[in-house]
């Protein structure tokens, strides 16, 4: 028995770390859906976190726990810095503005010989223990349900919903959506800096566009009304294309085709508090 | 208590407000009326901080509003609700409501992390608060429902208790019966003056002429941007320039 549970472990360790590490992905990036911002700059978050833990491991011998939160406030602060101008910007403007911020943070990386340029970073200690991706992600988990039974929650959708009316009702949105996006850095970062130390290497090419996109779409699928959906769009994205690896060639296809589907039959994500209302309704209704 | 003097308001070359200048004293409910078009939810937009005048100054009890944003305006005391409804839909009533008394919720980070006895005691204050308010409007049974499934009406009602949350002096109407039927119309119009003996100011713009001359103590009237009259209903029905804007001049043959 402890046996097999050895082998599962080593086996597929990597993979479950990973769910965790992504679905603290997903969760930064709804912190900002929450308040209706479609920032794509996590990927760049997570990054600078990665590289910034990274480095304090290699070069100056930090201990881990400091590491792990140098890497969520140095994108915090970076955060607090483009946040100021771009968050005026709404919709795709915003999109746009923080995909290209991604961008500059992508070869800005690529070209610095600090954090080896293209090669990326060779030899970082495997650091990263499952409890620390468990504890992190418990910890997100727990703040996030707690800020959405609070007035920030409560400011952050009424934001989202109408940002006129917020505003009216004594709401600094400003101020607001600043602090979902330099939270949602927090947790990129912690999520980057997890994930480094759990690698060995890590490259410039990791946290581009296709990072963020991927980020969004784990959020999405999986539904952004709790924190409960991201969790879940998280895992299913990091799964399935383990889950499909018999299907060969066609892997990617399927993978895009169920993306598809979901998106079509359940617009609002897999975990929707409002339809499992109306569906509850429904029963009691028909049972009455 | 809200003092407005020689207000102008220019989008581009039109002049949307021209040198209004009145006063709407407190305690009181205080109508402003005019034809489509003629500047009255421009002058709200302006007092309450969501389009900066071009020229002149609104005052409210001794305090200039100029270039304060709308959160602190709504923090010095004057709430509003809106003419084409901005309710937040998939929020309960009961939400709606408390998102109104965010700036009296006053706990900090770790009260609020740790749910501590500060977080606790505020947050089942304003939800006892919020079903009062509601109970002002009669939506109190419905509390728990998605303001989405509101009719037309109740989401005005719920729109009234929402600014009421804020703890408002004055509260700013936007033709707070638009689209009611007649029985609608005549229970706001019970809910208003309730308000009104809790000790709010009331101030609404309104086109239905009926509902304003039986509720108001006092009306402006605007037209074209420019203040025509102000004054008691009777003054304001026997006021010709009134008349003129409302029902046209004669043509003398």
């Amino acid at each position: 028995m402890a046996e097999a549970w050895q082998t599962f472990w080593s086996t597929y360790s990597t993979l479950i770390l990973s769910i965790g590490v992504n679905a603290m992905l997903a969760l930064s990036i709804y912190l900002t859906l929450s308040c209706g911002l479609l920032a794509m700059a996590n990927a760049a978050f997570m990054g600078i976190g990665a590289y910034t833990a990274a480095l304090l491991t290699v070069h100056l011998n930090w201990p881990f726990s400091a590491v792990l939160i140098a890497g969520g406030l140095s994108p915090a602060l970076v955060a607090l810095l483009i946040g100021i101008p771009t968050l005026r910007l709404s919709g795709v403007y915003l999109a746009m503005a923080t995909l290209g911020f991604g961008e500059v943070v992508r070869v800005v990386v690529l070209n610095l010989e600090l954090t080896g340029g293209p090669l990326g970073l060779n030899g970082i200690p495997l650091q990263t223990e499952w409890w620390q991706v468990a504890l992190w992600l418990l910890l997100t988990l727990y703040g996030l349900a707690r800020l959405r039974r609070s007035k920030v929650g409560r400011a952050f959708e009424a934001i989202k919903e109408d940002e006129v009316a917020a505003r009216l009702m004594g709401i600094d949105v400003t101020a607001y959506k600043l602090l979902a996006f330099v939270l949602g850095a927090v947790i990129a970062g912690v999520a980057g800096a997890l994930n480094a130390h759990l690698t060995f290497f890590i490259s410039p090419g990791e946290y581009g566009f296709e990072k963020a996109v991927d980020i969004l779409t784990m959020a999405v699928l999986g539904g952004t009304a709790s924190p409960v959906g991201p969790v879940i769009g998280a895992t299913l994205l990091t799964l399935l294309p383990e889950l499909l690896r018999f299907l060969k060639d066609f892997r990617l296809a399927v993978n895009g085709l169920i993306l598809i589907l979901v998106v079509l039959f359940l617009p609002r994500g897999i975990w929707d508090p409002l339809r499992f209302r109306a569906l509850w309704q429904q029963r009691r209704r028909v049972t009455a | 208590m809200l003092r407005i003097q020689q207000l102008s308001k220019h989008f581009g070359g039109l002049g949307v407000l021209q040198n209004v200048s009145f006063t709407v004293p407190a305690d009181t409910i205080f109508g402003l009326i005019g034809p489509n078009g003629a500047g009255k939810t421009t002058l709200f937009n302006v007092i309450t901080g969501l389009l900066k005048a071009s020229a002149g100054t609104v005052e409210f009890n001794g305090r200039h509003l100029t270039g304060v944003p709308p959160h602190r305006i709504t923090a010095l005391g004057i709430a509003r609700t809106f003419q084409n409804i901005r309710i937040f839909k998939e929020m309960t009533l009961l939400e709606n409501v408390i998102v109104g008394m965010h700036d009296h919720l006053d706990y900090g980070f770790f009260s609020l992390l740790f749910n501590l006895n500060t977080f606790r005691r505020q947050e089942s204050g304003a939800r006892q608060r919020a079903l009062e308010l509601l109970s002002w409007v009669r939506l109190e049974p419905k509390a728990g429902m998605l303001a989405d499934n509101l009719s037309y009406g109740e989401q005005r009602k719920l729109e009234l208790a929402r600014a009421l949350a804020t703890d408002p002096k004055l509260l700013l109407l936007d033709e707070p019966v638009a689209g009611m039927n007649p029985a609608e119309k005549a229970e706001l119009m019970a809910a208003i003056r309730t308000i009104k003996a809790r000790g709010y100011s009331i101030f609404l713009i309104e086109h239905d002429m009926r509902f304003v001359m039986g509720l108001c103590e006092r009306i402006a009237v605007l037209n074209f941007g420019s203040l025509i009259a102000e004054g008691t209903p009777e003054e304001i029905k026997n006021n010709p320039q009134v008349i003129e804007a409302y029902l046209g001049r004669e043509e003398t043959a």
